[in-house]
């Protein structure tokens, strides 16, 4: 066991410093080289203002803005601190917090048609899925053109030019970045794109 | 459950069988020796590490020798990175001023980190520095995966060898897999998941002020770094909470494909490293085989479980098209979270992209049995291939018992001591989950941890004691796991979950390096063939059925018939 110990001590520190230091320094240099904008975390920003990351979703409540869905995140959209409700699917907390939600969108949401999509009154995995699925993004559309005083189409147009396909034509699911939305809405953002922080 | 889906899954399968044969013949030549397609730009770093530590890889270890080896380096990584996780407060890194992890839980993430497991007791973004995250996690991301892949080459030494008393060199067996197979890996594909979104900064945190005028906070890190070999070593224990369910760990669906391929990506390929060292490939490809049909199967009941809509939302005007969205996210959809939990816990990976604890009973159940099979649906690298390895001896010896022959396998004798050790392997998996499991269930103190009541608290209990003794790491989310019962039992149930598997292992790759060849005769039972992958499959099917069937029908599946009664906990 002592014969071990000098070539396993040895081994442990050369291998820490290799795996642990090493390594991690040199991708965090080479993905600011080649990836600066990823690298930072896709951040936006607005008038000099750091808005958010198009990859973290954040809470949008006000009815002329697309609203992002339900989160578990801390006290809701936590970036600091991500979480799920991890509430089993036979749950009375949870149908409860369903049922309640569903009130909700219902009482905000009378001009939009037939049943409440599942991804609103659902907390997603993260708390901070910057998506919805397109039928649920434009599901949305009437109360917002109606709180904005615009024509639906226009609406239905924001949202249907920041719908991304399967990535590739193949993976994944077809989707809308809320935030994009909102920002474009706001009349914020140019339509030719936005400002990114390091580029 | 569309075409769409079934397409995406097909080219998760296809890229996984073609992937094989290229990275297997890779490791292969790097796991013996041989020269590889690294070797020119590896080979000096290699030797002069070996120098540097004092290793000399031609003096090769007698299998006590070996192990013994094992146990003191994993033992000195394991007191590293408590020490680590104790003193953070005071080391570099740690901008957003962490204070030191409590004992109990820098306990249990040392030894998760040590075994493989990756267990989250702790929450990333709140609990560890930057430097803990680098220096210790991903130190042991790749040590514990090294450990693993240097056993499955010790065992696989131990069928390919004839009459040796030695079955390899410890030290120089870690340093080659990690120096040819697990840092040029990890360093590609931490670009790639960089250049798909996800964040690598020293920096703690951004403040931005959202669209409504309200402050939030971005957890930030070298987050890349970590998790492509989180993936890559079977590890899966996240930079953040929620691990690849963030945006941050897996932003897109291609890096979410990048992820979901490493996680079998070299678990699968060392079956046909397995063959290539063994002399005959079409080992490798049963073994293979067996494994996916398992893997096959379990996908398929899981992405129907999921595509069903809760019942108790449906009576309340919820759109049933959707299927179970809770707990998972839009980019990936129904069929992506399927495929990752099965993947995930056949592999014994334990990253995960939706909350296992909101899946659909059947859901949980598919992620839940892989586990109990004992990880060896492709499983842990290294570890799953190892538990395969026992899973055959006792197939064989049950083969050999039902023609009246003694077993061989690969030209060796199977004799009674190969089996007694493979035996005492396949029992650590009912120990650690029926017998702490079933502790866990009755005190007090462990009860305290569940969650939800009903059928489910049951499964979030047997799915904590799986995932821990199966040195897996997914969680059902909702269990409390953060006490100090919890962190200490569900420690002791990781290191009887590796330990008590790998010193069997060793002992039989030692018994079976002594031993000589056995010409192959008409009465030898050919191991390539559908016959025996079909009882290969039967033997582990049955074991595991014996004995998890009683608890999983008390929750999984009791739970699964309450569903749509309207009963709810």
């Amino acid at each position: 066991m002592l014969k071990d110990l000098r070539p396993a001590v040895s081994l442990l520190v050369v291998m820490t410093v290799l795996t642990g230091l090493v390594y991690p320094l040199t991708v965090t240099g080479l993905a600011g080289l080649l990836f600066p904008w990823q690298a930072a975390g896709s951040l936006v920003e607005r008038g000099g203002t750091t808005v958010g990351s198009t990859l973290i979703a954040q809470p949008f409540t006000r009815p002329d803005h697309l609203q992002p869905r339900p989160s578990a995140a801390g006290e809701g959209y936590d970036a600091a601190s991500s979480g799920a409700s991890n509430l089993g699917p036979t749950s009375k907390a949870l149908v409860e917090r369903v049922a309640a939600r569903v009130a909700a969108l219902r009482a905000a949401n009378p001009d939009s048609p037939g049943v409440v999509p599942a991804e609103l009154v659902t907390a997603s995995g993260s708390g901070l899925d910057p998506h919805l699925s397109p039928a649920t993004a434009l599901w949305q559309a009437p109360r917002i053109a109606k709180a904005r005083g615009l024509p639906l189409d226009t609406v239905r147009a924001v949202i249907e030019r920041h719908t991304e396909g399967r990535q590739w034509g193949l993976l994944g699911e077809p989707r809308v970045n809320v935030l994009l939305v909102n920002l474009e809405l706001d009349g914020l953002a140019p339509a030719g794109g936005l400002a990114r922080i390091g580029q | 459950m569309d075409a769409a889906g079934l397409l995406q899954i097909l080219v998760f399968l296809a890229l996984l069988v073609a992937l094989t044969p290229l990275l297997g013949g890779f490791m292969a030549r790097a796991l013996s020796g041989e020269r590889t397609l690294l070797t020119p730009a590896l080979g000096p770093a290699e030797r002069g590490l070996c120098r540097l530590c004092g290793i000399r890889p031609d003096e090769e270890q007698h299998w006590t020798g070996y192990a013994l080896s094992l146990l003191a380096f994993n033992l000195l990584g394991f007191l590293l990175l408590y020490a680590i996780l104790r003193a953070q407060a005071w080391l570099p890194l740690n901008p957003a001023g962490l204070p030191a992890v409590p004992a109990d839980l820098a306990f249990n993430t040392a030894v998760s980190f040590m075994t493989n497991t990756n267990w989250q007791a702790y929450g990333g973004e709140t609990t560890l520095s930057h430097f803990s995250q680098m220096a210790g996690l991903t130190v042991q991301n790749f040590l514990s995966s090294a450990t693993g892949i240097a056993v499955l080459a010790a065992l696989v030494r131990g069928f390919a060898r004839r009459s040796s008393p030695t079955i390899g060199n410890f030290h120089s067996d870690l340093i080659r897999i990690v120096l040819y197979v697990l840092l040029p890996l990890a360093l590609v594909s931490a670009l790639v998941l960089v250049w798909q979104g996800v964040p690598q900064t020293l920096l703690a945190h951004v403040d931005a002020t959202t669209v409504e005028g309200g402050r939030q906070v971005i957890a930030q890190g070298p987050v890349a770094s970590q998790v492509a070999i989180k993936q890559l070593g079977s590890n899966g224990g996240g930079f953040f909470s929620i691990n690849s369910a963030h945006p941050y760990e897996n932003p897109t669906p291609v890096s979410n494909l990048v992820e979901m391929l490493f996680i079998l990506m070299i678990a699968a390929a060392l079956t046909d490293s397995f063959g290539r060292m063994v002399g005959d490939r079409r080992q490798g490809w049963a073994l293979f085989a067996a494994m996916a049909v398992v893997l096959v199967a379990g996908i398929a009941v899981a992405w129907w479980a999921e595509a069903q809509p809760n019942p108790a939302f449906a009576a309340l005007g919820v759109d049933p098209a959707g299927g179970n969205l809770e707990g998972k996210e839009m980019r990936f959809g129904v069929v992506n979270s399927a495929l990752w939990a099965v993947a995930t816990t056949a592999a014994s990976n334990g990253s995960v992209n939706a909350m296992h604890d909101s899946f659909m009973p059947l859901g949980g159940l598919v992620a839940l049995v892989n586990m109990l099979l004992g990880e060896v649906i492709f499983g842990g690298v290294g570890t799953g291939l190892y538990g395969m390895l026992l899973f055959v001896i006792v197939t064989v010896f049950i083969a050999g018992l039902m023609v009246g022959r003694t077993p061989e396998y690969l030209g060796k004798k199977i004799e009674a001591r190969e089996v007694t050790l493979a035996v005492l392997a396949v029992l650590v998996t009912p120990v650690g989950v029926l017998g702490l499991g079933s502790l866990a269930a009755v005190l007090p103190v462990g009860l305290a941890s569940v969650q939800d009541g009903g059928p489910h608290g049951l499964t979030e209990i047997l799915y904590a004691y799986a995932s821990a003794t199966g040195n897996n790491g997914s969680a059902f989310g909702g269990y409390g796991a953060n006490t100090l019962y919890q962190n200490s039992v569900l420690g002791l149930a990781m290191l009887i979950g590796r330990f008590l598997v790998i010193i069997p292992a060793l002992a039989v790759a030692g018994s079976l390096a002594a031993k000589r060849a056995v010409p192959a005769s008409a009465g030898t039972f050919p191991t390539h063939g559908a016959l025996f992958v079909g009882l290969l499959v039967g033997v582990i099917l049955i074991v595991g059925g014996l004995t998890f069937f009683p608890v999983l029908a008390l929750g999984p599946v009791a739970e699964q018939l309450l569903l749509g009664t309207g009963t709810l906990f």
